[in-house]
């Protein structure tokens, strides 16, 4: 595969709290905000506590979920000051960390998460040629910290337009509301050797191409409801619960009834499950989603100072 | 002297409460007493009235904690007598309404028995908890469920303590009982935890059943882990939290705290040790709902109780 050049990566911002009551990113952000640019670091990084009115309340969102009003229409659409805090706030990220033409354009955003699922770390994507987020998936693997590392294709969420390359990196298992060390040091030494390998990158460091497991998402599945009431009637069986990105075959047990009855899954392909039991999603109507994987290649990269943005 | 003379005669405890939903995320007691709602067979029990209530609704309903106020530190009595006016915080209004139903606290007419169902974050397992060393009653069913539970671990809480006890929603009844039950995320449902839930409310209410129907319980020893002081975590000037619960102790519940244990991590690496000067038993390590409550954890001693025999009263 042919080596590809890109330009110089040198704006990059590192986001966290855009759910208010995910307390890794929160604690992290803050711990990043106190240090002060001395104007020698070799990428400028903005920090952002994205929803911080949610994040002084410790909750996921005050009005509505931020991570949801990136799309196009939302973020053209007219707000006023009766606008739902979330809404406004997404049209100011979008204007600090998005406009390509300005001075604060911004390269590469990582938006930090934490999630109740057993995903260990996981860098979501959301395009399938971020080979970017790819080769840092590949330089994470130096991490001391023994979590398992994959990549999904989501839709976009967190998305400020315009921005050249950007991913959510997503740890758990973590209730919110807590912070648990050994997540809070994982978070940290991600984002610490993200930022190596930037540097790496720009200072002329090829990083040779390969084969990276690429997770995609297929569909999500909600709990079994009631037909009347739409309340649940099952819990994620005990041997799907903590096995995500374990493959799950036809047949295999899914949900535990009330009742006793054990459900199980009916697809025709064994397929990969991650977000079993995220605390968020039940509202959303997902008990866990499900994820084709396949081997991608990615092209060695270097830095061409000369390539345009 | 026959050992008869030593057994205690209580009350029939026949109206029997049990709650869920005084915290609106802790799911596991939430899902528990609406299924009851709907299809009571498997609470039924001869000689015993019982009652499924969910008690913060409208936390339920946002999966909140509280809306107002903690219900579980709501039933005062300064809340209690409060008058009925406009503008009194939801779980006040709330608490005085459950004491009308259930109560009066305090009085012959109140609820025998209140089990109040609850999930924590904190690694506790299933633990069972107690307001009073003296109430035979409860001392018996406690030892009775960790009996039926084994080898599943029971752990027993007893918080008598003068400063840190707090008016529970269950301190309604003439016996509350806590059930905790961790580790599971505020708003979420994990199968083992409920499962676990329902067999301990299973087995005390087949105690309950057999007390009512007259089976005499021999006296038994309860080994207890009474609360001693909370802990707080390293803060600010500005009340932000400096540290972080340390590796070796998160998830360790119930086991050991030395002197020069570590205890905490700060944010930039540094680890903070346990100075105290004896040994204590840390329990509801890492709660979530404790941030906002100065209590990065408990500590606790190790006791055991004596209970003496007990049987139902004759009328």
């Amino acid at each position: 595969m042919k080596a590809v050049a890109m330009p110089t990566v040198s704006r990059v911002a590192v986001c966290g709290g855009t759910h208010g009551n995910e307390l890794a990113g929160i604690y992290l952000v803050r711990e990043m905000l106190k240090k002060r640019a001395d104007g020698t670091e070799p990428v400028s990084v903005v920090t952002v506590m994205s929803n911080s009115r949610a994040a002084q309340l410790c909750v996921r969102y005050v009005e509505t979920d931020l991570n949801r009003c990136f799309t196009r229409a939302a973020l053209s659409a007219p707000v006023s000051e009766t606008s739902p805090y979330e809404m406004i706030r997404s049209q100011e990220l979008n204007a600090l960390l998005g406009p390509k033409a300005s001075a604060q354009a911004v390269d590469l955003l990582c938006d930090l998460h934490n999630t109740t699922a057993n995903t260990g770390l996981c860098l979501i994507t959301y395009s399938d040629h971020d080979w970017i987020c790819l080769h840092i998936c590949k330089h994470l693997k130096h991490m001391q910290f023994p979590y398992m590392l994959d990549i999904c294709y989501a839709k976009a969420y967190l998305c400020p337009t315009s921005i050249l390359f950007l991913s959510a990196m997503e740890i758990g298992p973590q209730p919110h509301g807590v912070v648990r060390s050994a997540i809070f040091s994982a978070m940290q030494e991600g984002v610490q050797l993200m930022m190596d390998w930037i540097c790496q990158f720009n200072s002329g460091m090829l990083f040779e191409g390969g084969w990276v497991d690429v997770y995609t998402m297929v569909k999500n599945i909600d709990y079994p409801r009631d037909s009347e009431t739409h309340v649940i009637t099952a819990a994620v069986h005990p041997d799907l619960q903590d096995r995500d990105f374990c493959l799950l075959h036809p047949g295999d047990p899914m949900f535990l009834c009330f009742s006793g009855e054990t459900l199980r899954y009916r697809g025709k392909e064994a397929l990969y499950p991650f977000f079993i039991n995220e605390g968020a999603y039940y509202e959303k109507g997902v008990a866990l989603s499900l994820a084709r994987k396949r081997r991608v290649q990615i092209p060695s990269w270097f830095v061409n100072v000369d390539e345009p943005k | 002297m026959s050992s008869r003379t030593n057994v205690s005669c209580l009350h029939e405890a026949k109206r029997v409460a049990i709650f869920g939903g005084t915290h609106g995320n802790e799911m596991s007691g939430i899902t528990l007493v609406n299924m009851w709602k709907q299809n009571s067979a498997e609470i039924e029990r001869n000689g015993l009235l019982i009652k499924p209530f969910i008690s913060n609704p409208k936390a339920v309903e946002k999966c909140t904690r509280y809306i107002d106020t903690d219900l579980n530190r709501a039933f005062t009595p300064e809340n209690l007598s409060a008058p009925d006016v406009e503008g009194l915080l939801y779980e006040v209004q709330r608490a005085k309404e459950i004491n009308r139903m259930f109560g009066h606290k305090g009085s012959s007419d109140a609820y025998d028995v209140i089990f109040d169902l609850h999930n924590t974050t904190s690694n506790m397992g299933s633990t069972l908890i107690l307001e009073s060393s003296t109430d035979l009653f409860n001392l018996q069913m406690v030892h009775y469920i960790k009996k039926a539970m084994a080898p599943h671990t029971c752990s027993v809480l007893l918080n008598e303590h003068p400063q840190l006890k707090y008016s529970t929603t269950r301190s309604v009844a003439k016996h509350p009982i806590g059930l905790e039950v961790g580790p599971q995320p505020q708003g979420v449902l994990r199968s083992n935890v409920f499962e676990s839930m329902r067999t301990i409310l299973k087995h005390a209410l087949d105690f309950n059943e057999f007390f009512n129907s007259g089976v005499e319980f021999p006296p038994c020893t309860v080994d207890v882990f009474r609360v001693q002081e909370r802990m707080d975590y390293p803060r600010d000037t500005n009340g932000n939290i400096t540290a972080m619960v340390h590796p070796h102790l998160q998830d360790c519940d119930w086991e050991p705290l030395n002197r020069g244990d570590p205890m905490f991590l700060t944010f930039d690496g540094r680890t903070i040790l346990y100075e105290g000067a004896n040994t204590v038993y840390p329990t509801f390590i890492n709660e979530a709902a404790y941030y906002e409550k100065q209590q990065a954890f408990t500590t606790t001693c190790r006791e055991i109780l004596a209970a003496n025999a007990i049987r139902k009263a004759f009328k």
